[in-house]
């Protein structure tokens, strides 16, 4: 699992890995909203939480169909089916490598972007958390998503819509613990369903994942 | 170590393909398959290692015993030879050894890119995996596709030389003679009749 997992991370940051395109969307999508909404502190303050958590959604999105694409085009995914690994094992390695390579740089961009979006400072630590607790369940339930359309000519449109419904709770939870923070409420219930999520997705999900790949290699 | 399949069918995208193969093969044996495109020797090797459930018939082999090498090497180009061959020896818990990449000639290559390679430097690359893996029982679909004379002869060799010798089991769908003492199966007696049980998907409809 490891190994997979270096390789993955290994690819990624190569030449075509695709490594940073995630967090450049997010930058641009965050940088475009002042000038559409305008430049009101008060409007953009209220609104912040939600765009950036839509904006991590939509960033997280676009390099899901890369996560078993590639290993199906060059043949290394019934190989990897045939390795000593589980597939749940794969499927979990798969998830954790697209969570550091998207989740976590946005995670770690995101307060940077919130000065853009004019966030309250109250809200920021709660934004770190909240994205550090919300992003690894986008990364489990879209390398779901991946498994499922794996081998599908032109998956990825069927994978957006396979995966942003099931994102639904992780949004509603991850921009109310923000939106809580920023002012200045209290924040344990909306955070305790945030990881409950999380822990929910990382527990269950790679099982899902394996039997999806399994059925898709036939 | 050994390798029995009895009453074996299979089926692909829902269409039965092979039914009643049966064979036994021991250690140190190994087995060509034959027959016409389309007959089902991928299938038929798809079947054996796990990745597609039999439609009836038995398989009886040890666990986690298989290789498979198919038509694509699995190999990533951004990574060097080197680093996708270490890949592979750690995903089977092993260390890659010098010794395989001198058998598959690919020591002046350890460093380069895998996009950069020819396709038959690929398929080297391809087949040097199933030694890194070293797993007792090889399924190798067509592995001389695009592979030069002195390569064939090589990879026979090394299947020859090392893996049966070492008491290792083999079964190769080719069309060109590797130069092995092995019989062979042509597989198109055993092809399936157009209306054999198991194929469709009924059980979904």
């Amino acid at each position: 699992m490891k190994a997979l997992l270096i390789r993955d991370l290994r690819l990624a940051v190569r030449a075509g890995g695709g490594f940073g395109l995630g967090l450049a969307f997010f930058l641009i999508v965050v940088v475009l909203v002042p000038f559409g909404v305008g430049p009101e502190a008060a409007v953009l303050g209220r609104i912040a939480p939600g765009i950036l958590w839509v904006a991590a959604l939509l960033a997280a999105l676009l390099s899901l169909d890369r996560i078993f694409a590639l290993d199906h085009e060059d043949g290394s995914l019934p190989l990897l089916a045939t390795a000593p690994l589980p597939m749940e094992g794969v499927a979990l390695a798969k998830g954790l490598a697209h969570w550091i390579t998207t989740g976590l740089p946005l995670t770690l961009a995101a307060p940077v972007l919130g000065v853009l979006l004019s966030i309250s400072w109250a809200a920021w630590p709660w934004l770190l958390v909240a994205l550090a607790l919300g992003t690894p369940a986008l990364s489990m339930i879209g390398t779901f998503g991946a498994a499922l359309t794996v081998g599908l000519r032109r998956g990825g449109l069927l994978l957006s819509l396979i995966v942003l419904p099931l994102y639904v709770p992780t949004l509603i939870f991850g921009a109310e613990v923000v939106r809580r923070g920023a002012d200045g409420l209290a924040v344990g219930a909306p955070l305790l369903m945030l990881a409950g999520i999380t822990a929910g997705c990382v527990a269950l999900l790679p099982f899902a994942t394996a039997a999806a790949l399994r059925v898709n290699l036939r | 170590m050994e390798l029995v399949v009895e009453d074996l069918a299979c089926a692909r995208g829902g269409a039965p393909v092979l039914e009643h193969v049966s064979f036994r093969l021991g250690a140190g044996e190994a087995l060509i398959l034959r027959g016409p495109n389309g007959v089902g020797k991928t299938t038929l090797l798809w079947t054996l290692a796990g990745l597609r459930p039999p439609v009836a018939g038995q398989i009886r082999m040890p666990d986690e015993a298989v290789a498979y090498a198919g038509h694509a090497d699995g190999v990533k180009g951004a990574l060097t030879v080197e680093e996708n061959l270490v890949f592979w020896a750690e995903v089977h818990g092993r260390a890659l050894e010098d010794e395989v990449l001198a058998t598959f000639d690919l020591v002046a290559l350890r460093g380069r890119m895998a996009g950069t390679l020819s396709a038959g430097q690929r398929r080297r690359l391809g087949l040097a995996r199933l030694a890194v893996a070293g797993r007792p029982i090889m399924l190798l679909d067509e592995p001389t596709v695009s592979l030069d004379a002195a390569s064939v002869a090589r990879v026979a060799g090394w299947l020859a030389d090392v893996h049966l010798a070492r008491g290792g089991i083999a079964l190769i769908a080719t069309h060109i003679d590797l130069g092995l003492a092995a019989p062979v199966l042509d597989l198109t007696p055993f092809r399936a009749a157009p209306d054999a049980a198991g194929g469709s998907d009924e059980a979904f409809l």
